[in-house]
């Protein structure tokens, strides 16, 4: 009977890995594969963030392995913060790493860059001069952009009748309980200091306090503190009101009638995320063939209609969908993007500083984490007197 | 009256344990531009088409599954060794190294990723390896799931009649055969129950494997890292496909066990 249990084990095991088995060995073959090189290079990029085939888009890492003969083990993080401690832990050899732009300038800072032979990427020429020389990296020397988008409000007309055009609607209490923010300290804190007039990277202690003081009155009215689950929010009509990133979102604005972006008056944050190579990494100049790829116009545009996400080679967008270059998501006008502030890294102690007030943002006042120490306490009671009791049982038991 | 109410409260757990499974799988179906989790656009099979065209989710799931089978055949194995050896010591060194066997266990998952981590990245840089990647998954893996594996294994032989192997050994039967013969039937339930659990467990895991990957990657690291984004129903698709899978798997050991208990019943009805 026993041997039984493990055949059909087997058996569902095999069964699973049969359908991975079958689509590995297909292969996009259109004209001539450039023989293999027998080298990998790991790349190592935000989750969802390449075109990868699905849905009739072009699968760029099979694309590169085609024409190069290079292969590519692509893999995914979530933050800038996982792909840090990733790095810096030591334990993985990547060759190609796609950070956004304050990451860039700590990874700069921290010596953990290789500086870029441009030789070997010769399409550097299209990205768009306004992308050139970026604060998070003087000079261009170690990143060439990825991708850009802008954060905005997106909000439901169904119930918000008047049209947004501020921050200051997310401290609305006509909304209250409707209300989204982000769940990361640097995008919270980002919309405070817009209303507060700050700038995003100041170093003054007091600008902080004064911008966490903001969340904290804000918290209240806060449904939740959430990253993607903003979609399901939004459309479900369970929020009313929410700051994104614009690329992500919009597909939210593109499906929906009631569902509306806007850049609030008071400035945002424009974002890039840009490739870079770690110093660490073993195949650099197939490294800089990878990037060069990606830089292709064709590629990147083919690309981008699957990210949706904003090009930074105005070339690129002859190959992408007409709509998404027209829409004003994608690409507002220079009025707008005067209006932006670029996040560059924070000194350590600051970072320290914005981690600890994040902190009592999200934890609440002492008065919660009273409550919290208090139910602590209360299970610890419990469990002493269990254990006493029991005890006292033995003992009777024995006597 | 009181069947009712005990019947009502059966069901109810069963829908506060069942309800988001089903729901899930319903979503699978959803027809929606937007990849929607809540709003239900229409039935189709489109994420189960996504899902198959999808090269990431299924080296991803690959990975996942290969690791899962090599550790929970490997911990099975040292498992059981391990535990025949705890069971044949002395009651002091048995109660130390149960308690140094269970300690794992109650660790919590993330300093045991971690210090995993750290082990591995010192081992690599003394051996000039070059990253962590499959190899430390693996040697992680076995290492959480042993402990589970032994504690299944070692009340099965508590369980099992010590004379039954020094009988076989009286009647001539050598120590390696009568351990095969005699011991590892007896004891086969737990380790089949061992090696299921070591296989989920392993599947499952997230926080160990996310600090020990290095540049391979699991499905559970490759569904956290959608969260900036949002996680696509393809993994609703690949979740009802393993439930099914799980589910026909049950049923069919359901079925074979009841079958055997019927022969074996009218075997006995016969004699």
């Amino acid at each position: 009977m026993t041997k039984r249990y493990f055949g059909t084990f087997c058996l569902a095991l095999s069964l699973m890995l049969v359908p991975a088995q079958t689509v590995f060995a297909q292969n996009l073959a259109e004209g001539e594969a450039a023989p293999d090189r027998g080298v990998t290079i790991n790349v190592y990029n935000w989750g969802e963030y390449i075109a990868n085939g699905t849905d009739d888009s072009l699968d760029i890492n099979a694309e590169f392995t085609r024409r190069t003969g290079i292969r590519v083990n692509y893999t995914t993080f979530d933050s800038n913060e996982a792909l840090y401690s990733k790095l810096a832990g030591g334990g993985a050899d990547y060759d190609v790493i796609i950070p956004s732009d304050y990451m860039v300038s700590k990874f700069i800072n921290e010596n953990m860059l290789a500086e870029l032979d441009f030789s070997n990427i010769p399409n550097f020429q299209y990205i768009d001069e306004q992308f050139r020389d970026p604060e998070y990296d003087p000079g261009s020397r170690y990143s060439v952009p990825y991708t850009w988008g802008l954060v905005g409000l997106f909000y439901n007309t169904d119930y918000i009748d008047e049209e947004i055009t501020s921050w200051t609607s997310l401290w609305d209490d006509r909304y209250a309980g409707k209300i989204l923010m982000f769940d990361n300290p640097r995008d919270s804190f980002a919309i405070a200091q817009f209303v507060l007039g700050q700038s995003v990277n100041t170093t003054d202690e007091n600008d902080w306090a004064e911008a966490a003081a903001l969340l904290k009155q804000q918290k209240p009215l806060v449904q939740a503190y959430v990253m993607d689950r903003i979609f399901d929010k939004m459309e479900s009509s369970e929020a009313w009101i929410a700051p994104y990133y614009a690329g992500d979102a919009a597909i939210l604005v593109e499906n929906s009638d009631n569902i509306r972006f806007v850049v609030p008056e008071e400035g945002t944050n424009f974002f890039v995320d840009a490739m870079c190579i770690p110093i660490t990494s073993s195949h650099k100049a197939e490294a800089e063939e990878y990037i060069n790829f990606l830089c292709d116009p064709e590629i990147a545009g083919a690309n981008m209609n699957y990210v949706g996400y904003s090009t930074p080679e105005s070339a690129a967008k002859a190959y992408m969908d007409e709509e998404m270059v027209a829409s004003p998501i994608y690409y507002p006008d220079e009025e707008i993007l005067a209006r932006t502030q670029v996040f560059v890294n924070l000194p350590e102690s600051t970072s320290k500083l914005v981690d600890r007030l994040w902190a009592e943002v999200k934890m609440g006042g002492p008065g919660e984490s009273a409550v919290l120490v208090a139910i602590i306490l209360g299970f610890l009671g419990v469990y002493i007197a269990i254990i006493i009791s029991k005890r006292r049982k033995r003992q009777r038991e024995l006597a | 009256m009181k069947k009712v109410t005990a019947r009502i409260y059966t069901f109810l757990i069963f829908l506060f344990l069942y309800a988001p499974i089903f729901v899930l799988i319903v979503f699978s179906f959803n027809d929606s531009e937007t990849a929607s989790r809540t709003v239900w656009g229409g039935f189709s099979l489109r994420w189960y088409q996504k899902l198959f065209e999808d090269r990431l989710i299924l080296e991803a799931l690959r990975n996942t599954l290969l690791i899962a089978v090599v550790s929970a055949v490997a911990s099975t194995v040292l498992g059981t060794m391990a535990a025949i050896g705890i069971n044949s010591m002395k009651r002091l060194p048995r109660r130390i190294m149960m308690n140094i066997t269970n300690f794992p266990m109650v660790n919590p998952e993330i300093v045991t990723g971690v210090s995993l981590m750290l082990l591995f990245v010192s081992a690599v840089r003394l051996f000039g390896g070059r990253s962590l990647g499959m190899g430390s998954l693996f040697a992680a893996h076995i290492t959480f799931c042993l402990p589970y594996v032994i504690l299944s294994v070692l009340p099965k032989l508590r369980q099992m009649d010590s004379n039954l192997y020094e009988a076989a050994q009286d009647l001539g039967c050598p120590p390696v055969k009568a351990f095969f013969k005699v011991v590892l039937p007896e004891i086969m339930p737990g380790i089949v129950t061992g090696m299921i659990m070591a296989f989920t467990l392993s599947i499952d895991d997230f926080v160990i494997s996310y600090f020990t990957s290095g540049t391979t990657q699991t499905l559970p690291i490759y569904i956290y890292s959608m969260t900036r984004k949002r996680i696509s129903p393809e993994i609703n698709a690949l979740s009802t496909v393993l439930f099914a899978v799980v589910m026909v798997l049950l049923i069919i050991i359901n079925v074979r066990n009841f079958k055997d208990q019927n022969k074996s019943r009218k075997g006995e009805a016969a004699v």
